[in-house]
């Protein structure tokens, strides 16, 4: 790590959260251990233990994936369970990974990693091309909207970096995914192993013109990811210091959700419909003029009104859908299978409910994009659209509108498992 | 067009405040876990933001291996003042003069692994539903999977391929009788960011932290800190040294470096450069590659 950062110029940078899919050795654990070694984000400690560890088992480079597998469990049995996060930084962002595992069994991995993230890397095997599993994950990351996609055709250096197998998963990929919601997608042919195009432009593929991964995540455009047009102000938490300072004081913390808010507002907050201006939008280091998201401020209002956790602070004029009856699209993500007719407890920002599932629409055939009608039985790792009967009005957008608004989870009463994971329609 | 952008320092920030928030709003009865460290010590800041100008609403708890050094319990007392909260010590002394656990003999006697059993007792004595505390996704591999909202069973146990998926920002702290939960506001935080925020909102640090004099000597390639707490061989020539210590846990296993930075901006930079994780100077992970994974699967932090 030659290069000396400049303490100033740390304290300004961005955060952009990735997600990587790709099925059994596509190599992308191979592709994060390369991503940190090349960013000279690992230590030398890490490295003294994967290189020894190499060395045992007789391997002939230095296994850069052993870098991200972390539990012994998952050592001995040479696979990852679970959604892994990962941290570098460049001079230019900081990057969070959520590290998710390929195997079929775990879409739900994969749901949870996309659910923050801005990016998202579908790993494919320039031998292979797109496959099914290439499809699901790219309708996973279509159904989480998450904002921009690279499509890293990895171990270009197993077909002599031909173009032509580059090209050929870039239009079978095109083809596949104009079904698909994705706003933003682009293409790197990569060697995760030997590092082309990863971090360093490769000396190998003279006909590929385009940036390298590094440069794309670290020049992704990421400032119109959250929405800044509906605004959206979840209370969770009512602030009443009763000191004689802040005798009176009666504050509402959140976190804004969408949209912006600024000091002497005129606001409407649900449920009860009432309206009022905001005072102030307070911070322990002072006051501030504007909110957006993902800020979290307390807000003060001009009008006394009795407001708790679970209520909604938006604009007169902006308001969200208030529904008891609404269709979502579910992931489920427990062993127990979803009970139609069933009740569940509901998470929707800070709104607690109760809810019950009226019925399945239909089942997705995540391969085939196909929607099974007939099919009503939703498990573990299926994907499928469902009606929803709510005890109390939910306060709610349309999930591509907004995905802190349009997202709720669903939790066994009986367990307290987080079984479904759901975005509004 | 006005530009709504958030530093990640800042993001981080929120996000942090977010999670302290759900726990005021989910849990009946949260404690904060403070060590004294500089990690706690942020965490403790960042409850600060999320209730203000109120206090915050929750008692701290120091795990107490009676093995610290005074710099650490005098910075303590004087924080737990400015913060006007209320602190309570779990003595790993205590539950030594029970009978409850054992205490390690020789060298390497290190009281780290017992605090384990004093931790969970004070739980269950104080009835507190959530103890927070300030570990990081980044420390450990073992920590690469943990959640904001861990669940831990009766006997306060984690068990790694039961933990609940989380999604969005939405945590699920629903539990049954006798179950708890640990929440780690800062899990998505670096050494790095840790630093800069220190630097960003001037928060004040232990003195241990910054370049000072100290007796000291090597073992297994780490510098130890003099002190009454261990036995040193014969072999082990003890000599001053100038040095900081980058964590701040018990004074047997916290390992010193070599540092004449004296200054936040001189940490910023000597961290930037640095080779070797900051556990990698801490003795109780190097005791087997899994060794962080067995202990949090018995109720460590």
């Amino acid at each position: 790590m030659e290069e000396k950062y400049d303490s100033k110029g740390y304290l300004n940078m961005e955060l952009l959260r990735f997600t990587t899919a790709g099925s059994v050795d596509d190599g992308k654990s191979t592709l994060i251990g390369r991503l940190l070694y090349d960013s000279k984000s690992i230590f030398e400690d890490q490295m003294e233990a994967i290189e020894s560890v190499s060395k045992r088992k007789g391997e002939e480079h230095v296994n850069l994936a052993l870098l991200t597998d972390g539990l012994r469990a998952e050592r001995e049995q040479g696979i990852t369970i679970d959604v892994a996060y990962r941290y570098f930084a460049t001079p230019k962002r900081k990057f969070i990974i959520a590290d998710t595992p390929g195997h079929i069994q775990y879409t739900r991995n994969m749901v949870t990693g996309a659910s923050t993230a801005n990016l998202a890397i579908i790993l494919v095997d320039a031998r292979h091309g797109v496959i099914e599993q290439t499809k699901r994950h790219a309708y996973i990351a279509s159904l989480l909207q998450i904002p921009h996609v690279v499509v890293c055709v990895n171990k270009m250096d197993l077909v002599d970096y031909d173009e032509k197998a580059f090209e050929k998963v870039h239009s079978d990929f095109e083809d596949f995914s104009a079904k698909l919601a994705i706003k933003d997608v682009r293409f790197v042919p990569i060697s995760a192993l030997l590092g082309d195009n990863v971090v360093d432009r490769s000396k190998n593929m003279d006909w590929y013109q385009g940036p390298t991964l590094m440069h794309i995540l670290e020049n992704v455009h990421i400032g119109s990811d959250q929405n800044h047009i509906d605004p959206r102000f979840p209370i969770q938490y009512v602030v009443r210091p009763m000191t004689t300072e802040y005798h009176d004081y009666r504050g509402y913390a959140g976190r804004v959700a969408g949209g912006v808010f600024r000091q002497g507002e005129e606001i409407a907050v649900l449920p009860s419909g009432f309206t009022s201006r905001i005072k102030s939008i307070d911070t322990m280091n002072g006051p501030i003029d504007k909110a957006f998201p993902p800020m979290s401020v307390t807000m003060t209002l001009e009008d006394d009104i009795d407001i708790s956790r679970g209520d909604m602070i938006v604009k007169v004029n902006n308001q969200p859908e208030s529904k008891q009856e609404f269709d979502v699209m579910v992931c489920w993500l427990n062993e127990k299978p979803m009970q139609v007719g069933g009740k569940y407890a509901l998470k929707h920002t800070s709104r607690d409910a109760r809810c019950i599932i009226k019925e399945v629409k239909y089942k997705m055939n995540i391969n085939t994009l196909q929607k099974l009608e007939d099919d009503n039985a939703i498990g573990l790792n299926d994907i499928g659209r469902i009606t929803l009967r709510t005890t109390v009005p939910i306060f709610l957008d349309g999930y591509r509108k907004n995905r802190n608004t349009g997202s709720m989870i669903l939790v066994d009463e009986a367990t307290n498992n987080t079984v479904g994971a759901c975005m509004v329609v | 067009m006005e530009s709504y952008k958030l530093s990640h320092l800042r993001e981080l920030e929120s996000e942090s405040m977010f999670v302290l928030r759900e726990v005021a709003a989910q849990f009946e009865n949260p404690v904060l876990l403070f060590s004294g460290g500089k990690d706690s010590i942020v965490v403790a800041h960042l409850a600060r933001k999320a209730f203000w100008p109120a206090k915050i609403p929750f008692p701290m708890m120091h795990v107490d291996t009676g093995h610290n050094f005074p710099e650490t319990i005098e910075f303590r007392d004087r924080y737990m003042e400015k913060l006007g909260a209320n602190l309570i010590v779990a003595s790993v002394q205590d539950s030594i003069d029970q009978g409850k656990v054992v205490e390690e003999t020789g060298f390497n006697a290190s009281r780290n692994g017992l605090q384990t059993v004093t931790l969970l007792e004070a739980i269950e004595t104080g009835k507190f539903d959530c103890a927070i505390g300030g570990a990081r996704r980044d420390e450990e591999k073992a920590r690469a999977k943990e959640r904001f909202f861990s669940h831990r069973d009766d006997f306060g146990q984690w068990d790694p391929k039961n933990q609940r998926p989380e999604l969005w920002n939405i945590f699920n702290g629903k539990k049954h009788m006798g179950e708890h939960f640990r929440v780690f506001p800062i899990s998505n935080w670096t050494e790095m960011d840790i630093w800069q925020y220190i630097l960003l909102e001037g928060i004040e640090l232990p003195s241990l932290y910054f370049s000072h004099k100290r007796e000291c000597f090597m073992r297994d390639g780490m510098i130890l800190g003099k002190t009454d707490f261990i036995q040193t061989r014969d072999t082990e020539e003890v000599k001053e040294m100038q040095i900081r210590f980058r964590t701040i846990g018990d004074a047997t296993c916290t390992g010193a470096v070599l540092s004449g930075a004296s200054t936040l901006e001189a940490i910023i930079d000597e961290v930037a450069s640095t080779r070797v994780t900051e556990r990698g100077g801490r003795a109780d992970d190097k005791r087997s590659e899994a060794a962080m994974e067995d202990r949090k699967k018995q109720g460590y932090f």
